[in-house]
């Protein structure tokens, strides 16, 4: 990964484009070329789209940044590419240029900066947070929903996507420790994600219930904030950097085992520390060790030996590979095996590891393509008559839940770890 | 006509989401696999016979070339519009109109990609036989129009084996059935005449082709070799013994060293050579060759064989064989894979002349190739970013060629002729049997619209072998 403080100098990432010997094994990996056919929306496409800007062949204009924007950085072309191409660095390096060069027209611009600030804070999400819960619980939804204000602002689509705010955030949980039940097998520290720990507390306390049967002790360090993913994502290198420092003050301790999360796209983001502080001598070593010792949690559990649960699942359930932790991670096997586990009645979905158009925010930004790829996903779902969708992040739960609506199936969508935790519990 | 008004034309046929026309959308059409590039004027993505036979009468009115594109896996440049015009793009018709499992029969579309047909018909006991190495992306019209083969092209055959029917658009905008459902059918067997033409005869819009039903057995089995003469004697020993291995492929020890990195295959890196065989069939009947095949190897001095235990195993030997030549991307800039066919029993001198031609033109080459019908696939690494080095490399494909021709082989296998080895026509063919393959182009093609600058080489060129070119050659 290319020094993250400035934008990747060209002759690093010339090496990187010229990996690509524009064979196309990957077109059909690449959700956005299987809805739209277009070169341009392919990752071989993409690539020599960087390739021509940065050799002064294109210009960085509107119909460049449109398919750079599209892309979902999903990485599944990366999995699929026989020449090992570095394409998630590829995307990456593009979009720190596209944000510090080219001019989005401004209500994007302001929308953009106001929505990463606010996550990068958790004082200021818990604000956001509650704004949002008190617009969903009150009437103000309907009076927008029926007023035509949001289709005025085209929120329509995207407001179902919101997550459904829970009464009770994870702030609380922040500075504690919880016990190992039974002989301690390891010390874990807890990533509670920023937008998890809003939308999602129910399923961080179901994931420590889960380590703790498992004879782990979770810590869940105070001073944690967002693991900057999303800013990394969007280009905004020196903000990510920031966050970065942040989690690696607050949550490397000696005496952890390992840094767990059970967000995909967190994990993601924190085993790439190292190199997204590479060129910061103050921080390069930690930021190393950090990353070394972070791990999925279903690949920390398969790892550690799940213990056997109370009782085993009656339901039929398939499994959605986020992109994040197949493709981002190459944990593809570990919750499959903690299904198996739970559940015998465990079915395989076609193109399992193919993106739900989930992807960060893209849902929101590209709100029509994503919605397509998601329905093009529903066949693939609809086809294995599972009764329960598994998966392993909370984005691509939000989305997934999103598609079902829109396709008035009946199939819930639940973490590997609520359903290790119903399983323990025996509820 | 003017651009404009084409433009005009194109967007009344199609739609205007159909048509591309800015600078950097046509960018990303001057490519496919290969070295070759030239930049279209429109790139057009029609959905239905019709649309296409209006852009082709339409081409054809307006003195425009048109030229098809599947997914752009090709090699030889079929795909690039060397003097500009109108690139089909059939990217959006994509379906599989029929499945007809009582007569073994599918219907398709020439944008499906052939595996995904593979693998919608394997759940009834079939598969699509042609299986190229990019199968993963190229389409099934890319194969009928270069007559794709693949590993197992060796006992089932090249994808003209497996089509019994085509739709095609003529240059004018007609449109006509060759064939049917049926294989046999009365005169000229015009689909076959079709198949390999490269679109320069007409645009394929339906194709008819066989399902061929899963095998009840598969053994996989890897020989490893300390010298690469065994290896091709073993291929000469199998073949002669009256066995014919669903495939027989081998890939040099270079290339297994280059593809493990890549593949995680579970090959040996420190052998010299490694065959790759599959037996396919009645379960007693695999078994007892599978037997003959070890014998054989041990006889030619394998230092080791070893069989794939279930399907996983067996899906990691191919995936490194599938995946080899990309893999070629993680070391070298750029690769330029030859194509060329000899006779099987040549296979140790072939591959000793190659070596002689990497010495001499200080490049390397790493051979990965279809061993049992002798078609050789040298990979000649480079870095394209020097014009000299790109041109040293052209010139020691083409001396392989020349050898392969030499000893009674041919100028592709199966990556056809395209741009690439258009001017090395001659090498193969004598003035009149290209004077032959002319005519018949221009009783379809009259006007030289469709696919122009491709296969044959030009009437005054023929004489002279020139060196193909790759304009602009990037990246
Ligand atoms: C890594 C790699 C491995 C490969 N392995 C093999 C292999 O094992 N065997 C093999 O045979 N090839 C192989 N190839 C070459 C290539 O994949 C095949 O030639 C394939 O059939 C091309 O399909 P495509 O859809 O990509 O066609 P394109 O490259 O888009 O086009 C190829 C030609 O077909 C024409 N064409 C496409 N569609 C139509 C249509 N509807 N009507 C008329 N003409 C049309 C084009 O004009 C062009 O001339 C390989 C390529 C790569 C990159
Ligand atoms: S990214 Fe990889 S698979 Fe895709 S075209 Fe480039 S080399 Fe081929
Ligand atoms: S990251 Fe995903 S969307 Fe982007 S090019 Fe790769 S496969 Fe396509």
């Amino acid at each position: 990964m290319p020094s993250a403080t400035e934008p990747v100098t060209p002759p690093q990432l010339d090496e990187l484009y010229r990996t690509c010997v524009h064979c196309g094994l990957c077109l059909q990996a690449c959700p956005t070329y299987r809805e739209l056919g277009l070169e341009m929306d392919s990752p071989r496409g993409r690539i020599r789209q960087v390739m021509l800007v940065e050799t002064g062949q294109l210009d960085l204009g509107p119909g460049v940044v449109e398919h750079l924007d599209r892309c979902l950085a999903c990485r599944a072309c990366e999995t699929a590419c026989p020449s090992g191409v570095r394409y998630g660095e590829i995307i990456e390096s593009a979009r720190a240029r596209i944000e510090q060069q080219y001019r989005r027209p401004l209500p994007a611009r302001v929308a953009r900066r106001i929505g990463y600030r606010i996550i990068a804070d958790f004082k200021l999400l818990a604000h956001a947070a509650t704004l949002l819960r008190f617009y969903q619980r009150s009437g103000a939804r309907r009076l927008a929903q029926s007023s035509g204000i949001l289709r005025l602002f085209r929120l329509q689509q995207t407001e179902s996507l919101a997550p459904q705010i829970e009464d009770d955030f994870f702030f609380r949980e922040l500075g504690n420790s919880f016990p190992a039940e039974g002989a301690r097998r390891a010390r874990v520290a807890f990533l509670a994600g920023c937008i998890a720990s809003v939308a999602f507390a129910e399923l961080n306390r179901a994931t420590i219930r889960v380590l703790q049967k498992n004879g782990v002790e979770v810590w869940v360090p105070e001073a944690q904030g967002c693991c900057g993913a999303l800013h990394v994502h969007a280009g905004l290198q020196a903000e990510a950097q920031q966050l970065a420092r942040q989690n690696i003050h607050a949550m490397l301790a000696s005496d952890v085992d390992a840094i767990v999360t059970n967000a995909a796209g967190c994990g993601t983001t924190l085993k790439e520390y190292g190199a997204l502080l590479a060129a910061d001598p103050a921080f390069a070593a930690r930021a190393g060790e950090f990353a070394a010792r972070v791990r999925d949690v279903n690949e920390f559990l398969a790892a550690l030996g799940a213990r056997p649960p109370a009782r085993t699942l009656a339901a039929r359930v398939t499994y959605q590979d986020p992109c994040h932790l197949a493709h981002g991670q190459r944990v593809r096997s570990a919750p499959r095996e903690l299904l198996r586990l739970i559940a015998p009645n465990f079915v395989e979905m076609p193109r399992a590891d193919s993106c739900c158009g989930s992807a960060g925010i893209y849902n929101i930004a590209q709100n029509e393509l994503s919605m397509q790829i998601l329905d093009t996903k529903m066949n693939d779902v609809a086809a294995t008559q599972a009764e329960i969708l598994a998966t392993a992040n909370v984005g691509c739960m939000l989305q997934l839940r999103a598609g079902i609506a829109r396709r008035g199936l009946n199939i819930q969508v639940r973490h590997v770890m609520e359903l290790l935790d119903d399983a323990c519990r025996g509820a | 006509m003017r651009l404009s008004a084409i433009r005009a034309k194109l967007t009344a046929i199609c739609g205007s989401r159909a048509v591309l026309h800015s600078k950097e959308d046509l960018l990303l059409y001057e490519y496919d696999a290969g070295l070759a590039r030239a930049r279209p004027d429109f790139v057009v993505f029609p959905s239905t016979t019709e649309q296409v036979a209006a852009v082709v009468a339409l081409a054809s009115e307006s003195g425009l070339p048109v030229v098809a594109r599947g997914a752009g896996t090709g090699l030889s440049g079929g795909a690039i519009p060397r003097s500009g015009g109108i690139v089909l793009a059939f990217a959006r018709m994509n379906r599989i109109l029929e499945v007809d499992v009582a007569n073994q029969r599918a219907v398709v579309q020439p944008g499906v990609v052939n595996l995904e047909l593979s693998e919608h018909v394997r759940p009834l006991g079939f598969y699509f036989a042609p299986d190229p190495s990019s199968q993963k992306a190229c389409t099934i019209g890319g194969n009928v129009a270069e007559n794709s083969g693949g590993p197992h092209t060796l006992a089932s055959g090249v994808t003209v084996n497996h089509v019994t029917g085509l739709e095609v658009v003529l240059a004018d905008g007609r449109i006509v059935e060759l064939g049917g459902k049926s294989s046999e059918a009365a005169g000229y067997d015009l689909t076959g005449f079709f198949v390999g033409s490269e679109g320069t005869l007409g645009i394929t819009t339906k194709i008819m082709v066989k399902l061929t039903r899963v095998p009840e057995h598969v053994s996989t089995l890897l020989a490893i070799y300390n010298d690469v003469r065994d290896a091709g004697n073993t291929v000469v020993e199998i073949t002669s013994a009256g066995i014919t291995p669903a495939a027989l492929e081998m890939m040099d020890g270079w290339t297994l060293r280059a593809v493990e990195a890549a593949a995680h295959a579970g090959y040996p890196q420190d052998a010299a050579a490694v065959l790759l065989i599959e037996l396919e069939g009645l379960r007693e009947t695999v078994d007892e060759q599978v037997l003959a095949v070890e014998a054989a190897c041990a006889r030619q001095n394998a230092r080791e064989v070893r069989i794939a235990q279930n399907d996983a195993e067996r899906q990691r030997l191919w995936y490194g064989r599938k995946n080899a030549f990309a893999a070629i991307g993680r070391i070298s800039p750029s690769y330029y894979t030859q194509d060329g066919v000899i006779p099987r029993t040549r296979i140790p001198q072939t591959l000793e002349h190659i070596q002689q031609v990497a010495a001499r033109y200080s490049l390397t080459i790493g051979n990965v190739f279809h061993a049992g019908d002798g078609n050789l696939h040298p990979l000649i690494l480079f870095d394209d970013r020097s014009p000299a080095e790109t041109e040293k490399s052209i010139q020691a494909g083409k001396e392989i060629l020349q050898y392969c021709i030499s000893v009674g082989g041919s100028l592709t296998g199966e990556h056809g002729v395209g741009i690439e080895k258009r001017d090395l026509m001659p090498m193969l063919f004598s003035d009149e049997e290209l004077q032959v393959m002319r005519r018949l182009r221009e009783a379809l093609n009259p006007r030289g619209t469709l696919n122009p600058e491709k296969l044959i080489p030009g009437a005054r060129t023929c004489m002279e072998i020139r060196t193909p070119q790759f304009p602009g050659v990037v990246s």
